[in-house]
């Protein structure tokens, strides 16, 4: 009888939502939304070289070398290059289309070589604009820009283009040779947290709404242990918070070429862990829960405050030093990191050891909780 | 609850009767084993019923007060869903669902979902999902709340056909009509005490020894009372 009604109970929670329009697009439609746009920002899928900066330049010199910087400039794998007017320029970056933006002015190039040789003189002035909430671009495009102006006055000089006494190798650094970073896996991986965690407490709400409506009377005043109520809870909402996770991560591999780089067991270990984490956050819902009404607002608190501290918007590494010491008590966090690291950091299996342990021990301590909290008796 | 204690017997209804707060379905919940007593216990077939799993539990069929059925689910599969916590499957599970569609007149709109249900159809429906493992008693709490008298007289017509098969019937209502109709005996509480527990006719005589007029309400308001409950 027992396994007759455990199947019952997860049947009907996996009907009852399959059925709910709402709670459908909830956990399938909308991370996968959420997901593209927050990796399309946030570098994407880099198997095409690395993201360029946006750059306008206005070349009101015309000299050969002017034209020579724009040139390189044009040619540089770190820039887009657009060439426009003075004006242009200015008005791009003040309205953020653009990062930074140049102007040569007249008399550049000869200016420029005239103080390269007679030190004294006033040197030319290279003007570059940039927008100041985007101030990480600027450093870059000077350096590059200065690097370009360099190469043009020896080219015009005719010297050797300088060159540094060394170079530079730079190479992204995953667990394997050719494995690239793919933005979207991150992104994917965030927002399948976080709405695998709506999705979980939705669950957690319903229960309340069951109790609301008589039905919690009737199921138990069937010939069915508590313990066997709460494991068909866990399983239906492990079941539907993995179904989110997975459609999300599905979609990535299709459409942005998200590949699980890693291990498929240490990925999928973690999903399972961060679904039963999810199904104890949703029992944890329905047992201090009052009424609906008020736990879905505390809970959606909740849920937002560990999916932004546990890295599932931005990665953690963005955070202040004791904030990352902090966030590893965040359930989410050792979600998403798990997640990175199977995905696009290519790690083996050893990497998910500890986040599934982690995920397990909120599971539990969540349950703990619920089952500690949960009023079994009709008032 | 204080001291109360009553007997249900097979084939006949009891009628549980009480001002609101009185405790009826307090009463009815330790019954079904939704809460524990105090002190003492529930007997059924001289069993003690405790614990959530004790299989006395399947000879009992409850019919909440509130309409306890999954909205989005159709008939069918909110009744498949009640049936297994029971432990029925398979060609049982078939069989009880057709058997207790039938008897509320609903068989022709099983794979309709709920929501589309009338109130009176709802009210059918949760009274078929008490009955699907064939209880021996079924606890009926205020089963005719907001439906039209055509829906309350089908399930009139259900609870005869109950009784007629042998059913231990314990029924809480506040309309007095319903228990004079239905009640083969009246127990009547009040501030979570038994004050009557009798037959129709039993009730009747007492009053009109009092001198009182003859009708259940007239004896319920003699018992329990003028003054406002809320």
């Amino acid at each position: 009888m027992s396994l007759t009604a455990f199947f019952a109970m997860v049947r009907k929670d996996l009907v009852l939502f399959l059925s709910d329009r709402r709670s459908v697009i909830v956990a399938f439609a909308v991370p996968i939304f959420i997901g593209s746009f927050i990796g399309s920002i946030t570098g994407g899928d880099r198997r095409n070289g690395r993201p360029r900066v946006n750059v306008a330049i206005a070349d009101e010199d015309g000299s050969a070398i002017s034209k020579a910087i724009v040139a390189g400039a044009q040619a540089d794998e770190n820039l887009n290059v657009t060439i426009t007017t003075g004006g242009e320029v200015k008005e791009r970056v003040k309205n953020g289309t653009i990062a930074v933006g140049a102007i040569i002015p007249p008399g550049f190039g000869e200016g420029s070589m005239r103080s390269l040789v007679q030190s004294a003189e006033t040197k030319p002035q290279l003007a570059v604009f940039y927008d100041p909430s985007r101030t990480i671009e600027v450093g870059l495009v000077q350096g590059v820009l200065t690097q370009h102006v360099m190469g043009a006055i020896a080219k015009a000089m005719g010297a050797p283009r300088p060159s540094l006494p060394f170079t530079i190798s730079a190479e992204p650094m995953t667990s394997r040779e050719n494995v690239p970073y793919n933005g979207y896996a991150h992104s994917f991986a965030g927002m399948g947290i976080q709405f695998l965690l709506f999705s979980a407490l939705n669950l957690g709400i319903e229960m309340l709404v069951e109790r609301d409506r008589g039905l919690w009377a009737r199921l138990r005043s069937a010939p069915v242990s508590r313990f066997l109520i709460v494991g068909g809870k866990i399983a239906s909402i492990t079941t539907i918070s993995l179904m989110t996770l997975l459609v999300s991560f599905g979609f990535a591999m299709l459409v942005f070429k998200v590949r699980i780089e890693g291990s498929v067991i240490g990925f999928l270990a973690v999903s399972i862990a961060c679904s039963m984490m999810a199904a104890g956050f949703g029992l944890l819902i329905a047992a201090v829960g009052n009424s609906p009404k008020t736990a879905r607002g505390v809970s959606t608190l909740a849920s937002l405050v560990m999916v932004m501290l546990g890295g599932a918007w931005v990665p953690t590494f963005v955070f202040p030093k004791w904030l990352q010491q902090v966030t590893v008590i965040v359930p989410v966090r050792w979600a998403v990191d798990g997640l990175d690291a199977t995905t696009w950091r290519g790690l083996g299996v050893s990497s998910a050891v500890v986040p599934t342990l982690a995920l397990l021990g909120f599971a539990a301590a969540f349950t703990a909780i619920a089952l500690v909290r949960f009023r079994w008796e009709e008032r | 609850m204080d001291d109360v204690s009553f007997t249900v017997e097979p084939g006949r209804l009891t009628g549980l009767l009480g001002p609101n707060g009185a405790g009826k379905t307090t009463t009815v919940s330790m019954i079904a084993g939704l809460s524990s007593p105090e002190r003492g216990s529930v007997l059924v077939d001289g069993h003690v019923l405790s614990g959530d799993t004790n299989p006395m539990k399947r000879k009992i069929g409850l019919v909440p007060q509130d309409l306890a059925l999954y909205e989005e689910l159709t008939a069918r599969d909110n009744l498949r869903f009640f049936g297994a916590l029971y432990g029925l499957s398979g060609t049982a599970l078939d069989r009880a669902m057709t058997s207790a569609l039938t008897l509320v007149g609903l068989a022709d709109r099983a794979r309709d979902r709920v929501k589309s249900f009338s109130g009176g159809m709802k009210r059918r429906l949760n009274l078929a999902a008490g009955l699907l493992h064939d209880p021996d008693i079924l606890l009926l709490d205020e089963p005719t709340v907001g439906v039209d008298p055509q829906s309350r007289n089908a399930i009139f017509d259900n609870l005869e056909e109950l009784k007629r098969r042998g059913k231990a019937l314990l029924y809480t209502t506040h309309y007095m009509e319903e228990a004079e109709r239905l009640a083969d005996r009246i127990v009547v509480i009040d501030a979570g005490k038994v004050v009557a527990n009798d037959t129709l006719a039993g009730l009747y005589a007492g009053v009109k020894d009092a001198g009182g007029a003859v009708s259940l309400e007239a004896v319920f308001l003699t018992l329990t009372g003028r003054s406002l409950r809320d």
